[in-house]
């Protein structure tokens, strides 16, 4: 499908996707409920804190971390890969296939149509906390200001693609559950969902640098709650661009590999 | 047009006998076994035919059509579907073509089937103008005004099964793939489906390949069938000359009333297939039907009478024996 007629059907494709978003709104709800494990965290952090700062952190530089944290995790989160894995489990995927629409973009517009509705429930309660406790440590550098959108789309991009992958091996092995909790512990360790990177020991956050998991979560954050100069906001959005075009590759490949291995059971 | 040249597909199973100790086993080592679903089945249909393709579960029948609409790669062999080669499933190729699965389903389950009518507009690029009259046009050959704006999940299968046709249809295809479209549906539902599905193929010249556990569909739709059997093609070929080469005979129906004849009576007349109280089924060769005909109107004065091909289900189920023996012989 060219990107001309993808785009002509792309207003159509995010309608229908808010509305099915809308459809399962009680499921939606619970989900969104799941992802403030940075909440718990922040009440952890804060205690250790609460007598003086540990290892650079206040306990407002918590509260802003961890409430940034829960915007980002909100805003990007994917779970396109459960659905991926259902649909070449239960042979649904056939259907999908017969559109001349590669399934990569079915998949990313009802995953982007529902992002107004995940902000709608999480950040207006994040923006009071963080007012209220967390001001002070957040960053007011107009360039950091300035790229924390295109920073979260990168975020966005890195964490879908990556979950798309994981989805598209179901049609190797069929159920990608074990993989999906493998991934989610790496990423909570190393992507900072569960403590600041810097908080790691060195060996580890060595290795952080280097993965993608960062840059799915921690990027965005840093440039919201640290003072950066400019040579570091930019190896930050460098690596993120790198990860979103790496990742891309990987998933559609692993995709198209698949995709030859489907055996469209049922029906 | 539709071309299959030694078309096979195979599976790779995993195969376990029941019990704990098996599931145990099958951790550490596992049985596979290739499962030929299709072994070498060739034929051509041209555009705009109509034609039933019949075998029983497990023949490879659906596995075949996911090979043509390009959702299997086959292991081997040539496939080409208006030109194209399915499993590429270039832009071309998907809007040329659907498939209709009766057991899986297109529509968004928890909205109207408008909004995947809506989507499959956007998706296949169908002008507003052509979409909204292709719509009026199925809305109203299949009474789908009613049912446009409830959430799918509300449906019944019937209701269901309509609104499928019509997502599967938005886009004109010319080339239709239906796997079993009227399964589970009475008979005044599978009797609308296939007024449509004639109608569709007449008005737009496209060509129909059609699996049905219901004989009924393929004898009113279809003039050609293709059978075939544990993976191989066993007949392909007009239907009325399949029904005229398996079984020559017809059978003839009728109910007596106030008469009493004896078996060894009917039996003069010809072979007695069924008796239901007053009604009998004889198999009566063609040459004998005007003389025994006359009998049974004039002097038992027969009621109800009608003269009919051997159901095709008693075909089939000869044809499929005659397979089985010649692979077991072979």
């Amino acid at each position: 499908m060219s990107a001309t007629r993808t785009l002509r059907a792309l207003p159509t494709l995010l309608r229908v996707g808010v509305a099915e978003t809308v459809a399962y709104r009680a499921e939606f709800l619970v989900w969104i409920l799941t992802t403030t494990l940075p909440l718990v965290m922040l009440g952890l952090w804060s205690s250790v804190a609460a007598e003086g700062a540990f290892k650079g952190y206040t306990s407002a530089a918590f509260t802003a971390y961890y409430l940034s944290n829960l915007i980002v995790r909100n805003l990007t989160g994917s779970w396109v890969a459960w659905q991926i894995s259902e649909e070449i489990r239960l042979g649904s995927m056939s259907m999908r296939l017969l559109r001349p629409l590669h399934p990569y973009i079915a998949f990313a517009a009802s995953h982007l149509a529902a992002v107004p509705f995940r902000s709608v429930v999480v950040l207006p309660v994040a923006i009071v906390l963080l007012v209220s406790s967390g001001a002070s440590a957040l960053t007011t550098e107009p360039l950091q200001l300035a790229v924390i959108l295109p920073s979260l789309v990168l975020a966005w991009v890195i964490t879908f693609n990556v979950m798309f992958m994981i989805g598209s091996f179901a049609f190797f092995v069929t159920k990608t559950m074990a993989l999906l909790n493998l991934y989610f512990g790496l990423f909570s360790l190393l992507s900072g969902y569960l403590l600041p990177i810097d908080l790691l020991p060195s060996a580890i956050g060595w290795f952080a640098e280097w993965l993608p998991f960062r840059y799915m979560l921690s990027a965005p954050i840093e440039l919201m709650t640290k003072s950066l100069d400019s040579g570091e906001v930019g190896m930050i959005l460098l690596w993120q661009t790198g990860w979103a075009i790496a990742t891309l590759v990987l998933a559609l490949l692993v995709w198209k590999r698949g995709v030859r291995k489907f055996e469209a059971v049922g029906g | 047009m539709i071309r299959a040249r030694d078309l096979t597909k195979h599976f790779r199973v995993h195969k376990r006998p029941p019990g704990f100790a098996s599931a145990v086993k099958s951790l550490f080592h596992r049985k596979y076994e290739t499962v030929k679903a299709v072994d070498g089945v060739s034929f051509t249909i041209e555009s705009g035919e109509r034609v039933g393709f019949l075998g029983p579960n497990g023949a490879g029948k659906t596995t075949t059509l996911k090979v043509l609409s390009g959702l299997l790669h086959p292991t081997s062999g040539e496939v080409e579907v208006e030109g194209h080669v399915p499993f590429k499933r270039e832009t071309e190729l998907l809007e040329a073509i659907t498939l209709v699965m009766g057991q899986k389903s297109q529509l968004i389950w928890d909205l109207p089937p408008s909004e995947t009518y809506a989507m499959n507009r956007a998706v296949f690029d169908v002008p507003k103008d052509e979409y909204d009259k292709t719509l009026a046009e199925l809305t109203e050959l299949l009474d789908l005004a009613p049912l446009l704006d409830k959430p799918t999940r509300q449906l019944s299968l019937g209701e269901r099964m309509k609104c499928e046709l019509a997502a599967a249809l938005l886009h004109r295809p010319t080339t239709l793939f239906l796997d079993e479209p009227t399964i589970g549906l009475d008979v005044a539902m599978q009797v609308a489906i296939r007024d449509f599905v004639r109608s569709y193929n007449q008005k737009h010249e496209a060509t129909v390949l059609l699996t049905s556990h219901y004989m009924d569909d393929v004898v009113a739709l279809c003039p050609r069938i293709i059978v075939i059997d544990a993976g191989k093609l066993i007949h392909d070929g007009d239907l009325r000359q399949l029904i005229k080469t398996m079984d020559p005979d017809k059978r003839v129906s009728f109910t007596l009333t106030g008469v009493t004849v004896s078996d060894d009576d009917l039996a003069k007349l010809g072979t007695l297939v069924t008796r239901e109280g007053q009604r009998f089924s004889l198999k009566v060769s063609e040459d004998r039907i005007p003389s025994v005909v006359g009998h049974l109107l004039g002097t038992l004065k027969a009621a109800d009478l009608a003269i009919e091909d051997p159901p095709l289900e008693e075909i089939l189920r000869v044809m499929f024996g005659q397979s089985r023996t010649k692979a077991t012989s072979a």
